[in-house]
């Protein structure tokens, strides 16, 4: 133990160049000296030559009129609303694709990882044989496919193909009745408020309970009591309607409704189906990376065969899925850009794009642009992280 | 997301690549022994490959003969095929030099975008194309219509001020490729495809069946297409603007390809002075003085290349029109070379 102890001081002093510590400062400095003397000199360069192309530059076109039309716009767009609403608007049109695509990969690729695992022959090899084919076709060539190929299938506007409750579906997309809630409407979301309140505290004390007494409550059965219960009193009293304003078919094409153009449809099935693979196979992955030893001394220790999936398999396969299923919803979003081929009114294609182009500000708004993915990528990284912080094994 | 990134990269070489930008670019042009010339991705009758992937229209053209005027060789040129949404930037960024592509001058192009436009090759105007079974006579019917466009055009901003201006709702189905607009348009997709007149023409030929499809009466703008090069060298602007005078100057003293040689020998100083034989006009442009003389050789008159592209005999089938010279009813006007 002495000789531990002394062994750093009596070690022969290393001369100054030689010690680690100020080694690795200095190489630290000199490497952040040159990033910066980089950038200094691209920003410089590109400044200088803007300059010299007699390019106006700047970020003031945001505030002038775009002057343009957008098809599909979850704000109010007219052909007088600034460059910064075409930016907003192309944005939220990205972030509905993409949260759409998200949640129904999720589910089609955790359906079909599973799939793959089943021991029935027919439902496996369904399931590998799409993953197969789905995931090694580019996805652009999977979009034009789904744009164009639905685009001849579906019958022109006059032939419309009716579905229930007013519902029409042509080549201008899917049409269905708009809900008009009237002003008492409000008591219903207010209800609904509660009922999930009372939902989530009802958890809380189900598992105090189970913690104190080993008693189990029916958790589930109770919240879906309490979640329509509530709501359709709130609804009953209030005395809400609703009304709802239907398609109407004029000259060209249906007025009225909610309307979802087949670009959207086209991207959000495209995406969903072309991450679903990648999903499934993740998902397949974590769960092969359980021991089935896990398995058996669940059963052993009496479990059912719900809290066995539940309490000890699942949480051991979302610590293997997390991550790569983090980087499959960074793609989905970023992928989403190619909507821009099929018409479809996403950040790239009414900000890089149309707005670029109308403006002649090329270096803005791709700059612009990239922070967008960038920001959203990095946040939903964070979530993911987070996420997987709660899963990870607890390691003692 | 492929022009995105051409984007993103055209937008990065405009930081790195700009020493091409600011030096003599007949110089370049000379030392690299070609001329760069951008084009649409496939116009007939203005800039398209043919069957033998051979480039030709009245666009093309231009190239040709600006190159013809550089290097007596109206082939030394390389086409780039470049979207709406890529030419402006492909253009300040050096990528090519010289952008003959359907390009409408516009005050807001010529001011703000590092760029100057040369002339109006082509006086055009926005139309209107549906379908014959639809029964539409007039655009003021296309209340509520579905229409399909290029981005990053004029069209897209003339269609949202005509529907405006009328009163007119409408759906715009916005694609980044002149390509997949028309298979939209064709498809289903669209009730009308809104583009330059011509241009509407151009796609019609190209579609299976033409006669389905009418072009409405109406047009809603003014489209003076014209060469573009890069602002600020004076002298590559001044033989671009000449090129393209040369060309008017040529048809308006009866000089073609076939009779230039004879024409060599004309007694009027006008031709003369255009063809060299008296007076050097060509060393000012940094070319030779027989300049003009080789581009009406390989390439012809504005009267010829105009008759063999996009021409009543062409299946574009367009009359002269605006486009005629000043003498014959149109606009097409060249200042005197002396």
């Amino acid at each position: 133990m002495t000789t531990l102890d002394t062994a750093p001081q009596s070690a022969p002093r290393a001369s100054f160049f030689n010690d680690p510590v100020i080694r690795g400062i200095i190489y630290q400095i000199v490497v952040a000296a040159v990033l910066i003397a980089f950038i200094v000199w691209i920003v410089g360069n590109t400044a200088a030559n803007l300059a010299a192309q007699n390019k106006t530059t700047g970020f003031d076109f945001l505030w002038k009129t775009a002057g343009f039309d957008i098809s599909f716009s979850l704000l109010p767009w007219s052909r007088g609303s600034y460059y910064w609403e075409a930016f907003l608007v192309g944005l939220l049109n990205t972030l509905l694709v993409a949260f759409i695509g998200i949640v129904f990969a999720t589910i089609l690729g955790f359906t079909i990882g599973i799939a793959r695992l089943s021991s029935n022959f027919i439902v496996s090899s369904i399931a590998t044989v799409y993953i197969e084919v789905i995931r090694n076709i580019p996805l652009l060539l999977q979009l034009f496919f789904w744009y164009f190929a639905v685009l001849k299938a579906m019958p022109a506007v006059r032939q419309s193909l009716e579905l229930p409750y007013g519902s029409f579906i042509n080549q201008r997309g899917i049409f269905v009745p708009r809900p008009m809630p009237d002003e008492q409407f409000g008591f219903v979301w207010i209800a609904l408020a509660v009922a999930v309140a009372a939902v989530f505290l009802l958890r809380h004390w189900a598992r105090k309970r189970l913690e104190a007494t080993g008693q189990r409550f029916p958790v589930f059965l109770t919240s879906l009591v309490l979640l329509i219960g509530i709501t359709a009193i709130g609804w009953l009293v209030s005395g809400a309607s609703v009304a709802f304003d239907p398609p109407v078919l004029e000259r060209f094409n249906f007025r009225g409704g909610l309307a979802l153009p087949p670009e959207f449809v086209a991207l959000a099935f495209g995406l969903t189906i072309y991450t679903a693979s990648f999903i499934a196979e993740t998902v397949r992955a974590g769960i092969q990376s359980v021991n089935h030893g896990q398995t058996e001394a669940a059963q052993s220790l009496g479990l059912k065969d719900n809290d066995r999936l539940r309490l000890v398999i699942v949480p051991q396969a979302m610590r293997v899925i997390i991550p790569p299923l983090t980087s499959q919803y960074l793609n989905l979003t970023k992928n989403s850009s190619l909507g821009a081929a099929i018409g479809y009114p996403e950040l790239v294609n009414v900000f890089a794009g149309t707005s670029l182009n109308q403006t002649g500000r090329a270096i803005e708004c791709i700059a612009i642009t990239m922070l967008v993915y960038l920001v959203l990528s990095l946040a939903t990284s964070a979530l993911m992280n987070w996420y997987n912080g709660r899963v990870r094994l607890v390691e003692r | 997301m492929q022009k995105a990134l051409v984007s993103i990269a055209v937008a990065a070489s405009l930081g790195l690549g700009a020493t091409a930008a600011n030096a003599a670019i007949l110089d370049d042009v000379k030392a690299k022994g070609y001329v760069q010339c951008g084009v649409t991705g496939g116009v007939p009758g203005f800039s398209a490959p043919d069957s033998n992937n051979v480039w030709t229209g009245i666009e093309v053209d231009f190239c040709r003969a600006m190159a013809a005027a550089i290097f007596n060789d109206a082939e030394a040129v390389r086409y780039t095929s470049l979207t709406s949404q890529e030419r402006f930037t492909a253009l300040s960024a050096g990528e090519i030099d010289v952008l003959s592509r359907t390009t409408t001058w516009t005050m807001s192009r010529d001011t703000q975008l590092g760029i100057s436009f040369v002339g109006t090759m082509f006086y055009d105007g926005q139309g209107f194309m549906v379908r014959e079974a639809d029964g539409i006579a007039s655009a003021l019917d296309l209340s509520g219509a579905a229409v399909c466009i290029e981005s990053g055009t004029t069209t897209e901003l003339n269609a949202a001020d005509y529907f405006a201006a009328n009163g007119m709702d409408f759906n715009t189905v916005v694609f980044v490729d002149q390509d997949e607009v028309v298979k939209a348009y064709e498809d289903g997709r669209c009730d009308v495809y809104t583009t330059d007149s011509s241009a509407l023409a151009a796609e019609r030929s190209k579609f299976a069946n033409p006669a389905e499809h009418i072009i409405l009466p109406e047009i809603i703008s003014k489209e003076p297409l014209g060469p573009v090069v890069r602002a600020g060298d004076s002298q590559w602007f001044n033989l671009a603007r000449w090129t393209y005078f040369a060309l008017l100057e040529a048809e308006e003293l009866g000089v073609t390809s076939a009779n230039v040689d004879e024409m060599l020998g004309s007694d009027n100083p006008a031709i003369k002075r255009l063809l060299g034989v008296e007076g050097d006009f060509g060393t000012p442009l940094g070319v030779t003085k027989d300049w003009a003389y080789q581009i009406i050789k390989t390439v012809g008159n504005y009267a010829e290349t105009y008759e063999r592209n996009v021409g009543p005999s062409t299946p574009i089938g367009l009359e002269r029109g605006l486009n005629a010279l000043w003498r014959d009813g149109g606009i097409q006007y060249a200042p005197p070379i002396r």
